[in-house]
């Protein structure tokens, strides 16, 4: 049946005088304001949607929900707005949208691969496994990138995603979610109350299953205008928050849910600056869940052609789409559910050609009401295969005897759609996910939720009520509500709604029955395909075959047969296929047991989990206040930890190597000026500061005298060199320590940690400071020229302010801390000004310079100057496994201290082994060439791998001051190899090395102190 | 002699709908125990805030509880000069760390209808009046940032970032501000 298959009966989600054009697969098709992409197509009598993911079958839309394991499409605005893999019955439909089939070429009726489905006696289960082993390295280059080719669903674009995504939490004393008639009434119990409720929907409109079509009246009311009434109530409540669209996708610890809410993907023009999506996590302190229950289909063979549907499905798009799946159908269930379909599609005018129930004796309101309408009922029937190829042709349908055996032939039926039902499964999925557990129900075939975890209450379907008169779906819902509004507190609850009036359900009919697992079928058929999971593929004989080849766990099966795994999660498929597994094992479902739910329920897009942080928000770029000077005179920046640093200044075409050897040489010449404001900070103070001190850092801080400074060196417990850095005594109690920029945050972590937990009794303080300082670094011979005009309160001269010193002052007016140190091994201080005014003291520093030949250097530059001195940078020059010892700064560790971190750890053997990797310097016999940092050492040369080697290079430069290379590494007994020849091996042949000091530049330290 | 303007230059001066960069102020971090503080301060007019997450004012100063031992002091910048001399006096003879954090960081006032959702968007806390009512204070997150909050009235608080962390904050911001225009 093709053309227009739209009913004037049923349709009420539609706007009827809105029409809207679409397109799919390149054809121009209208559809209705309220449609969903299925409904639409279907109304359209398209019925091939795509091909299935191995075999490529032809495959139609057989679920109304999303739970729909066919239907995915590809929805494309344009280059970069075309997401794949969206659920045809998700996507509501707009005016001009434009979809494409997937996984098919050339076109979906004539596919190419559909050859797969001829071989697939050679593409068992896990026929990758077994295929694919030779040779071992094809693996990796050759078969999985071809079989993923092959098995693909839609491609994502590769542009860069140009939507907003937003994201907010959110708190409420009660999350309900599905706005079902469970989830309203409870709802409606808990908007009464005064407590903020939130209630979420996947779909559009809300309703879940009283859109679907029901008979009952629900307080005296038509179903539909009790829901009308109710949501209305419920949007007024101020305390209400209803979110439609809005699927809760994960239920983590602490009933935090998080929410996907699809803002403008149903719009034709999204308003420009409004959200895709919103991303909520929702603090609840109690969850209801009313998610309902998904019907499962019937595993029989050719059970997947298009124009195969649930029944439930067909009805659904019957009452809320109008939409007739065809013209003459046939029903196939073992459930009371499939037959309120059936009377619903012949008052629609379709002819049910026939209604087989599996069960031999079903009986109750439903088929009453089926045989009252004139539809001839065939029990004890099942189905043994279908006809048709782009869609169903005939069912065959044959009888079973009193042992549930295949008897007799089958008659064919012929029909343009078939409706099954197996029944219903309850979607315990977000029970599961909160470790909710779960409890075979036998009396209902299903499993159920069990004990819950706290705060969270599953109401009507989805905790087993299948099928059950509305009114119980009440009472559960509007007890659970009760009882959380209680466990909040909330135990006065006025105005709750009254069961037996608002609530009054009538002319409801019960529904019961069900089937888990494969039909069975004639001793000796030769039987096609019977699916279990579509979406993958996995048929029963695969899971069968599993069970042969050895596999007992179900989760084994899973991952062998690959069911249940697909993009839908085996939403329609866990329960059939494990009742297959269940019966090849000779064992009871329950025993077995289900595989793990995990979120997300449905899939999510990366746009909505990364929400803001994106670009410029993907985390924070710091800067320091003399960020935008450097950038004006075309600095170029390095990250470092979360900062933006000046790496060097070019001038007029200068590449990298150039600046940095004119920036070296200025500061060895004259001055430079550096930007050290990233410097962590922090300010130890209390009575107990040095005590503090002397227990956290190796040194002796006793000594330190007020007003001078010591480089200082944190190990972590296990001895190795953790951060370093110069610490000042500003006071009898208080202390400024200085970090490295990476390790600010964890140095003070790491100190409060001990503060609180193994000292708490000393009184002392950590505040960090690093942000309330910008730092100045002014270093060359022509220092002290340079700053002393603009120094006030403060003598800079050698005698008053020697290296390692530290005083107060005045600079350019604004109150300083000024430290005489040095990290390149000239005469250099380090200004300290309070931040807000560092851009301008630096400029005056550097108008003061100009007369003296300053120039600004960055970190590169920096690095050669501490190289040249030997001075370590822990984490280039030590890796987390280096001893004060091996970093060649034993000296600084305290003798004769009763403890500090790390004190214990460095008298074990290991770490006092001399042969353990010690920091000496290098220097290539071709003083042009600079080695690789990293690269390896080796005692011996000319080795061939594996190759014994002794060492490594962590820091490597040329030093234009030196007029060569010069190399800091780290090698084995390295202070016993002074004047020793090393080879490192290179990409292009070994260089030769001598191992000297580790300092090369005025060893003696007469600039230092100059 | 070279001297500079009095002025103190901040970070990301723009504002936007429902927030808006205050005027520097001044910071100070004070750490102390409460018990053996709580006269001293208080004979020397000067705010200590005794109650867990709340904020307690006293003239021109306020004091954000951020810790069992930890406050926040916030005043005028004009009294900034005042501050230490007052303190050290206060709390002669009580151990005690007093830190100026004056340039650490600065802060953001965001207020009416929206100011609560602009919040929701980074921060994971509840700012129903019930949990967190007017003098509410703590010490926690605005999406990657960490941030100082103070509920100053129903729909007025003050976020205080480290300074490097506040064109991320007030960026953020910008965007939510944005999001609430277009009213979604």
């Amino acid at each position: 049946m093709s053309g227009d298959c739209r009913s004037a009966r049923g349709g009420g989600d539609l706007q009827r005088s809105q029409p809207l054009r679409f397109e799919f697969d390149g054809r121009s098709y209208q559809g209705l304001q309220g449609d969903t992409l299925a409904s639409a197509l279907l109304a359209n009598g398209v019925h091939l949607i795509g091909r299935s993911f191995k075999y490529h079958r032809p495959r139609g839309i057989m679920a109304a929900g999303p739970e729909d394991p066919n239907a995915l499409v590809t929805i494309r605005r344009d280059a970069a707005r075309s997401t794949p893999n969206l659920n045809a019955t998700q996507v509501e439909l707009y005016d001009g949208l434009v979809a494409y089939s997937q996984n098919r070429w050339p076109s979906l009726r004539f596919d190419t691969a559909r050859i797969n489905d001829l071989l697939s006696r050679f593409i068992p289960s896990g026929f990758y496994y077994k295929t694919f082993m030779w040779p071992r390295k094809a693996w990796h280059s050759l078969y999985e990138p071809r079989i993923r080719a092959a098995a693909g669903l839609g491609v994502a674009s590769t542009e860069a995603d140009p939507d907003l995504y937003a994201q907010c939490y959110g708190h409420c004393e009660l999350l309900i979610v599905g706005a079902g008639p469970a989830g309203i009434a409870a709802a409606l119990t808990a908007a009464a109350s005064g407590a903020r409720v939130m209630l979420c929907d996947e779909q559009a409109l809300p309703g879940g299953s009283l859109r679907t079509g029901t008979s009952a009246r629900i307080g005296g009311q038509d179903a539909a205008d009790w829901l009308r009434e109710s949501v209305q109530k419920l949007t007024a409540a101020p305390n209400v928050t209803l979110l439609t669209r809005t699927t809760a996708f994960g239920y983590l610890p602490h009933n935090m849910v998080a929410l996907s809410e699809r803002l403008s993907d149903h719009l034709a023009t999204p308003p420009p600056g409004k959200p895709r999506e919103r991303l909520w996590q929702v603090c609840a302190r109690q969850v209801i869940l009313a998610t309902g229950a998904i019907e499962r289909p019937l595993v029989f063979p050719g059970n997947d052609r298009p124009g195969v549907m649930l029944a439930g499905a067909a009805r659904s798009f019957l009452n809320r789409y109008g939409v007739l799946p065809g013209a003459r159908v046939v029903v196939l269930t073992a459930h009371d559910d499939a037959y309120q379909t059936a009377i619903d599609l012949k008052a629609a005018g379709v002819q049910i050609a026939a209604l087989a129930d599996m069960r031999t004796d079903p009986a109750g309101p439903h088929v009453e009401a089926a045989r009252s309408a004139g539809i001839a009922v065939r029990t004890g029937t099942t189905a043994v295969g279908t006809r048709g190829n782009l869609r169903v042709t005939a069912v065959g349908l044959a009888g079973l005897d009193s042992n549930g055996a295949v008897a007799g032939a089958a008659d064919w039926v012929k029909c343009d759609a078939l409706l099954m039902s197996g029944g219903y499964t309850p979607s315990v999925h977000l029970h599961s996910q909160a470790r909710g557990k779960l409890r075979w129900d036998e009396a209902t075939h299903a499993f159920v939720p069990g004990a819950a975890a706290a705060g969270c209450r599953s109401v009507g379907a989805c905790n087993g009520l299948i099928g059950a008169e509305l009114v119980r779906v009440f009472e559960q819902a509007t007890a659970a509500a009760a009882d959380a509004l209680r466990e909040c507190g909330i135990h006065d609850q006025p105005g709750a709604i009254a069961i037996s009036k608002e609530l009054a359900v009538s002319e409801d009919r019960g529904a019961s029955g069900g089937w888990i697992g494969a039909l069975p079928q004639p001793a000796g058929a030769k039987a096609g395909k019977a699916f279990v999971d579509w979406q993958n593929d996995v048929t029963a004989a695969d899971l069968k075959l599993a069970v042969r080849e050895g596999f007992r766990s179900i989760e084994h099966i899973k991952r062998y047969t690959t069911t249940g795994m697909a993009t839908d999660q085996g939403k329609t498929s866990n329960l059939n296929a494990l009742a297959i597994a269940a019966q090849q094992l000779g064992r009871a479902i329950p025993e077995v047991g289900l595989t793990t739910f995990r979120l997300p329920y449905l899939p999510v897009g990366f746009g909505g989990l990364a929400g803001y942080a994106r670009g410029d928000f993907f985390a924070p770029v710091r800067k320091t206040p003399m960020y935008d000077w450097a950038a004006d005179r075309g600095a170029v920046f390095e990250p470092v930890a979360m900062w933006q640093r000046a790496r060097y200044f070019p001038e007029r075409g200068e590449d990298m190597h150039q600046a940095v050897a004119r920036e070296c040489a200025a500061v060895r010449r004259s001055c430079g000026l550096f930007d050290a404001s990233t410097l962590g900070k922090i300010e130890v103070a209390g009575p107990d500061a040095i005590e503090f001190m002397n227990r956290m850092y190796v040194n002796n801080w006793s000594s330190l005298a007020v007003g001078r400074c010591r480089y200082g060196i944190l190990l972590r417990d296990d001895g190795f060199v953790y951060d370093d850095g110069v610490v000042a005594r500003l006071s009898d109690d208080r202390l400024h320590v200085t970090t490295t920029t990476g390790g600010a945050p964890r140095v003070l972590g790491m100190m409060e940690d001990y503060l609180q937990t193994e000292w708490p009794h000393l009184k002392v303080w950590l505040t960090s400071t690093t942000e309330q300082w910008a730092v100045i670094a002014v270093q060359g011979p022509q220092a002290r020229a340079v700053l002393e005009p603009l120094v006030e309160q403060a003598d800079l001269s050698a005698a008053a302010l020697p290296h390692m010193a530290m005083t107060r002052g005045l600079v350019c007016g604004v109150p300083a801390m000024i430290f005489r140190v040095s990290f390149t091994g000239e005469l250099g201080y380090e200004i300290n000004v309070p931040a807000d005014y560092g851009a301008e003291v630096w400029r005056a520093i550097w108008a003061s310079g100009q007369a003296h030949g300053m120039c600004t250097y960055g970190t590169e530059a920096m690095h050669v100057l501490r190289a040249e001195k030997g001075y370590i940078i822990v984490g280039q020059d030590t890796d987390g496994t280096m001893t004060p010892d091996d970093a060649g700064v034993s000296w600084a560790v305290g003798k004769n201290k009763p403890e500090f971190v790390g004190m214990v750890s460095l008298r074990k053997p290991a770490l006092q082994d001399p042969r353990r990797k010690q920091l000496v310097g290098l220097l290539t016999v071709d003083p042009a060439h600079v080695l690789e940092e990293g690269s390896q050492i080796a005692a011996e040369p000319g080795q061939r791998p594996p190759m014994r080697l002794i060492g490594h290079v962590t820091s490597s430069y040329y030093s234009s001051v030196l007029g060569r290379s010069i190399a800091l590494a780290v090698v084995s007994a390295g202070r016993s190899r002074l004047g020793q020849t090393l080879y490192v091996p290179t990409a292009h042949g070994e260089s030769t090395v001598t191992v000297t000091q580790p300092v090369f530049y005025d060893p003696k330290g007469e600039r230092l102190n100059a | 002699m070279l001297k500079l303007k009095a002025a103190r230059t901040l970070p990301a001066r723009a504002s936007a709908l429902g927030w808006r960069m205050l005027d520097p102020r001044s910071c100070w971090s004070l750490r102390v125990d409460l018990v053996a503080a709580a006269g001293p301060m208080s004979a020397a007019d000067l705010p200590l805030a005794i109650d867990v997450c709340r904020a307690a004012t006293r003239g021109d100063w306020s004091a954000l509880w951020l810790g069992p031992d930890e406050q926040l002091l916030v005043g005028l910048d004009s009294a900034h000069a005042q501050l230490a001399p007052r303190l050290a006096a206060a709390l002669d003879g009580v151990a005690h760390s007093i830190v100026d954090v004056s340039h650490r960081q600065a802060a953001i006032e965001l207020s009416g209808p929206g100011a609560t959702r602009l919040l929701a968007m980074g921060c994971p806390l509840d700012f129903d009046l019930r949990s967190a009512p007017v003098g509410f204070c703590t010490r926690t997150v605005y999406a990657k940032a960490e941030v100082v909050l103070w509920r100053q009235d129903t729909q007025r608080f003050q976020l205080q970032a480290w300074r490097s962390f506040l064109p991320y904050v007030t960026g953020l911001l910008a965007l939510g501000s944005q999001e609430l225009t277009a009213g979604i």
